[in-house]
C-alpha cells in the first residue's frame, strides 16, 4: 500500500510542477495577481508531494521491503541501517528521485526566501524551475519509477548494495554533488527569467549571486568528496582518473567557477552581463549533460548503472530541449542587453575577463576529451581512449596564467589600473612567493623537477598574494589591526576561495611530484624500506564483518627504527553478490600519507601488495574545503541578508576605487 | 587609427592569435593521446572498420577473454603474463608487471592499455577488469560476443 502512495504522490508532484509552470506564467502575462501568487503555493505544494515520495522510499529501504523491485535489487537485510538508507541513491531509479527531491527543496528555498523581490520575478523563476522539474518528473515516471513491484514472486532477500558503494563517503558524495547540480538550475531559472522579461540589470546579477554561490560550494565540496572516496576505497591511490564521470561533474564547475565570477562583475559594474547569461545557462545545461552521460549508459565507468536506450533517448531529447530552447532565447533577447559600464584595458574587469577566457578553454579542453570518444565511436571509426596525459599536460598549460592572474588580479583596480602603481607590489609578491618556494622545497622535497618548482611557485605566489592584499586593503585607511577587522565578508570569501586555489595547486604538484609507488610481492615476515620508512609485513588474520569476511593483512611501520604505525589493509569478499574489495590502509598527515593496499594472493602463499607514500595529499581536498568555506562566508555576507533593500543600480554609482571584492 | 578602434584591434588580433596556438596546442596533446581500441583479432588481422593493422611501438587498448591456462607468474617479482582471445581468430599475450585488479580470472573479460611489443604482444601499463558482476565494458562485450560457447568447450 505505502508504496501505492508514494508513486501516487510522486504523480501528484508532477501534475504540480505543470501547474506551477502554467499558472504563474499566465499571471505574468495577463496581469492576474492570483495567478502570479499561486507560484508559491504550487511550489510548496509540489515540494510537499515529492518529499512524501522520498520519505516513502527511504522508509521502504529501512524496513526492508523486497517487494519493491528497485530495493531487492540494492538492497539486503544484511546491510547496516545507514546503507540501507543510503541505497534510496545507490542505483538509478532512486538516484533521480533524489535529484527531483532536490530540485524541490532548491524551488521551495526560492520562494520562501526571495520576499524581497519583485513577486512577478519571482514567479517567472519558479514557473522556469517548475517546467525543469516536470521534465525530470515525466522521466521518472516513464522510464525509471522506483516503485515498480515484485509482485507477486518477490524475492526473500535483496541482492544487496554494491559493496563499492557501502562507505560513508558515498553516503554523503551523491547528495551533495547533486546539491551542487541541481542548484544551478536556479541560476539558469533567474537567467531565463531575465531574459524572459527582456530586463537584465544588476539586480538581476545580485539577486542570483548567493544562489550560484551556494550550488557552487556543494558542488565543490561533492566533487571533493568523490575524489577522496576514489581515493580511499579503489585501492589504485588516485585522486583523479579523468574518468568521464569525474568529467561530468568537472565541467559544470569550470562553468560555474567562472559564472560566479562574472557575475561579481556583472553586478558590481554592469559590464559582461550576456556572457553572464551564457555562464548561467551553460553551467545548468552541463550539469544535464554530465546526467545524460552517466545515465543514458553511453559512458561505461564506476558510475554507470543501467543502460536502457529508452532512458538515454529521454534525456538526450529533453537536454536538446533544454539546451536548444534557452539558447534560442537567449540569441533573441540577448541583443537588448546592453553594458553600459567602461572600462580600460589594463582594469580588474580585463583580468577577470582573462580568467573567465581561461576557465572556458579549461571546459572545452574537458569536453574535447570526454566527448571526442563517444563521437569517434558513433562516426564509426573505432572506439578510443583519450589517456591522461593529454588532460595534464594541458591543465599544467592553463594553470600558469591562470594561477599568475589569480595571485595579483584583486589589486587591480575596477576601470582602470596604472601599471606604474602595481610594479612595486607585483615585485613584493615575486620577491616572497620565490623566497618561500625556495624554502618550502627545501624543507619537504627530495629532489627538483622543473614541474614541482613551478607548481610550488604558482602556489605560493596565489598565498602571497593574497595575504599582501589583504594587508595593503587593511593598512589602506587605518591600521593594521583595525582595518583588517573592516574587512568585509565577501572580500574574506575571495581570500579564502584563492588561498583553497593555491593549497590545492600546492597538494596536486608535490602529490604528482614526490609519490612513491612500489608494487611489490611481500610473504608474512619480509619487509620493504624506502625514504626512511620501513614496512613490515607481520601477519595475515580473518575478520566477519557484518556482510563479508575478510582477509586482513597487518604491517608495522618504522621511520628511523621508531614504530609510527601498525596499519591493516583488508581484502573484503562480499558474501551476497560473492564481490572482492580492496580496503586499503591509510595512515594520514598533514605533509603525508602512507596507503597500503592488499592486491592478490600468489600462488606461493606471499601477497602482491600496493605500498604507497603520497607527500601532501590531504592538501588536494584541504583547497577545495577552503575555497567552500569562502562561499559560505559569502553567503553570510549582510548584503544577502539585510531584509530592507533597494534595488540598486549600480551603473549609477560611482565605481568604488578599488573595490572590495570581486 | 582612433585609440578605441585600435584597442578593438588590438584585443581582436591577440584573441585570434592565442585562440589558435590553444587549438593548436590542443591537437597536437590530443594526437599523442588517442588510444585506440582493438580486440586480439584487429592487432593482427587490422581494424574491422579500416583495416588498419597498429604499428609496433603503438599505444593502444586491447579487450578480450583470458585464455584459460595461460595465466603465468615470475616466481621472483609480479610481472606475469596471459593470453587474450577473442570470438575470431585472434590471440595475443600481454606482459604486465604489477597488481592485478581484483576480478581478474581467467576467462573472463578483461581491458588492458599499453604498447605493442611485436605483432602479437603487448606491454601493459595498466589491466582493468570489470567492476562486478553486470558490468562489462561494450567493447569487449562484442568481441565476445558468442563466446560462451568456446568457454565451456575449453573448460570441459
Amino acid at each position: 500500500m505505502l508504496p501505492e502512495i508514494g508513486q501516487f504522490s510522486l504523480i501528484l508532484a508532477c501534475i504540480l510542477s505543470l501547474l506551477q509552470t502554467v499558472y504563474p506564467l499566465y499571471g505574468v502575462h495577463t496581469g492576474h495577481q492570483g495567478a502570479i501568487r499561486s507560484a508559491k503555493i504550487f511550489t510548496i505544494l509540489q515540494f510537499v508531494a515529492v518529499a512524501t515520495s522520498f520519505v516513502i522510499l527511504s522508509y521502504s529501504f529501512l524496513i526492508n521491503d523486497f517487494t519493491i523491485g528497485y530495493i531487492a535489487t540494492n538492497s539486503n537485510s544484511a546491510l547496516p541501517w545507514y546503507y540501507r538508507l543510503s541505497a534510496v541513491w545507490g542505483a538509478h531509479e532512486g538516484s533521480l528521485l533524489l535529484w527531483v527531491f532536490l530540485l524541490s527543496t532548491w524551488s521551495i528555498a526560492v520562494a520562501l526566501m526571495s520576499k524581497r523581490l519583485p513577486i512577478e520575478s519571482v514567479a517567472r523563476v519558479l514557473a522556469v524551475l517548475g517546467l525543469l522539474a516536470f521534465g525530470f518528473y515525466l522521466f521518472v515516471i516513464l522510464t525509471s519509477n522506483p516503485f515498480d513491484r515484485t509482485l507477486p514472486y518477490f524475492p526473500i532477500d535483496g541482492r544487496d548494495l554494491n559493496p563499492l558503494l557501502q562507505d560513508f563517503g558515498l553516503v554523503i558524495h551523491p547528495p551533495m554533488l547533486y546539491m551542487g547540480y541541481v542548484g544551478f538550475s536556479v541560476a539558469f531559472a533567474f537567467a531565463i527569467a531575465a531574459l524572459l522579461e527582456g530586463r537584465l540589470d544588476s539586480a538581476w546579477a545580485k539577486w542570483s549571486r548567493p544562489w550560484t554561490m551556494a550550488a557552487w560550494m556543494f558542488l565543490t565540496v561533492g566533487i571533493a568528496l568523490g575524489s577522496w572516496w576514489a581515493y580511499y576505497e579503489l585501492g589504485w591511490g588516485g585522486w583523479w582518473f579523468w574518468d568521464p564521470v569525474e568529467n561530468a561533474s568537472f565541467m559544470p564547475w569550470l562553468a560555474g567557477t567562472a559564472l560566479i565570477h562574472s557575475l561579481a562583475v556583472s553586478e558590481k559594474r554592469g559590464v559582461f552581463k550576456s556572457w553572464t547569461v551564457l555562464l548561467a545557462l551553460s553551467a545548468f545545461s552541463l550539469s544535464l549533460l554530465g546526467t545524460f552521460l552517466v545515465r543514458s549508459g553511453v559512458l561505461v565507468s564506476v558510475h554507470a548503472f543501467a543502460s536502457d536506450p529508452t532512458r538515454g533517448l529521454f534525456i538526450l531529447g529533453f537536454l536538446v530541449l533544454v539546451i536548444g530552447g534557452s539558447l534560442l532565447l537567449y540569441a533573441i533577447q540577448a541583443s537588448k542587453v546592453k553594458s553600459r559600464g567602461r572600462y580600460q584595458l589594463v582594469s580588474r574587469e580585463s583580468v577577470l575577463l582573462i580568467n573567465n577566457i581561461l576557465l572556458i578553454a579549461a571546459l572545452i579542453v574537458v569536453l574535447l576529451g570526454t566527448l571526442l570518444p563517444l563521437v569517434h565511436k558513433e562516426i564509426g571509426l573505432g572506439s578510443i581512449s583519450i589517456g591522461e596525459p593529454f588532460f595534464n599536460r594541458m591543465f599544467t598549460i592553463i594553470i600558469v596564467p591562470f594561477a599568475l592572474f589569480v595571485g595579483v588580479g584583486s589589486l587591480f583596480r575596477w576601470k582602470r589600473q596604472q601599471l606604474n602603481d602595481l610594479k612595486k607590489p607585483l615585485t613584493m609578491i615575486l620577491i616572497l612567493s620565490v623566497l618561500s618556494t625556495i624554502v618550502f622545497l627545501f624543507t619537504f622535497a627530495p629532489s627538483l623537477t622543473w614541474l614541482a618548482v613551478m607548481g610550488t611557485f604558482l602556489g605560493f605566489w596565489i598565498i602571497v598574494g593574497v595575504i599582501y592584499e589583504i594587508y595593503l586593503r587593511s593598512t589602506h585607511r587605518h591600521s593594521f589591526s583595525k582595518g583588517v577587522m573592516k574587512l568585509g565578508n565577501s572580500h574574506w570569501a575571495m581570500s579564502f576561495g584563492h588561498f583553497g586555489l593555491a593549497v590545492m595547486i600546492i597538494g596536486i604538484t608535490m602529490t604528482q611530484n614526490y609519490s612513491i609507488e612500489k608494487d611489490v610481492k611481500l610473504a608474512v615476515g619480509q619487509h620493504i624500506a624506502f625514504e626512511h620508512y620501513d614496512f613490515h609485513f607481520d601477519q595475515v588474520k580473518p575478520h566477519n564483518g557484518q556482510n563479508y569476511t575478510a582477509t586482513v593483512g597487518v604491517f608495522t611501520v618504522k621511520k628511523d627504527q621508531k614504530t609510527i604505525a601498525v596499519m591493516e589493509a583488508e581484502k573484503r569478499i562480499y558474501t551476497v553478490q560473492r564481490m572482492p574489495m580492496t580496503e586499503a590502509a591509510i595512515n594520514a598527515g598533514f605533509t603525508r600519507d602512507l596507503y597500503i593496499a592488499m592486491g592478490e594472493m600468489l600462488p606461493d602463499g606471499a601477497w602482491a601488495v600496493r605500498i604507497y607514500y603520497k607527500p601532501f595529499i590531504r592538501w588536494i581536498w584541504l583547497g577545495p574545503l577552503l575555497m567552500a568555506f569562502g562561499g559560505l562566508l559569502m553567503l553570510c555576507d549582510r548584503r544577502y541578508r539585510s531584509k530592507k533593500d533597494n534595488v540598486v543600480d549600480s551603473e549609477n554609482k560611482p565605481a568604488p576605487a578599488g573595490g572590495a571584492d570581486a | 587609427m582612433n585609440p578605441r578602434r585600435k584597442k578593438r584591434l588590438l584585443i581582436t588580433s591577440s584573441l585570434i592569435v592565442g585562440l589558435s596556438v590553444a587549438i593548436g596546442l590542443t591537437l597536437f596533446a590530443l594526437q599523442q593521446n588517442i588510444d585506440l581500441f582493438y580486440t586480439p583479432d584487429e592487432i593482427i588481422n587490422g581494424k574491422n572498420e579500416t583495416g588498419i593493422k597498429p604499428e609496433v611501438g603503438q599505444r593502444l587498448r586491447v579487450g578480450g577473454m583470458v585464455l584459460n591456462g595461460s595465466v603465468q607468474r615470475d616466481p621472483e617479482s609480479l610481472k606475469v603474463s596471459f593470453d587474450l582471445i577473442d570470438n575470431k581468430a585472434g590471440q595475443v599475450t600481454v606482459y604486465f608487471d604489477g597488481i592485478l585488479p581484483d576480478l581478474f580470472r581467467e576467462g573472463q573479460g578483461i581491458v588492458a592499455q599499453g604498447v605493442l611489443k611485436s605483432r602479437n604482444a603487448i606491454d601493459a601499463f595498466e589491466v582493468l577488469a570489470k567492476h562486478d558482476e553486470e558490468y562489462m565494458p561494450p567493447e569487449v562485450a562484442d568481441a565476445l560476443k558468442g563466446m560462451d560457447h568456446l568457454k565451456t568447450q575449453q573448460s570441459n
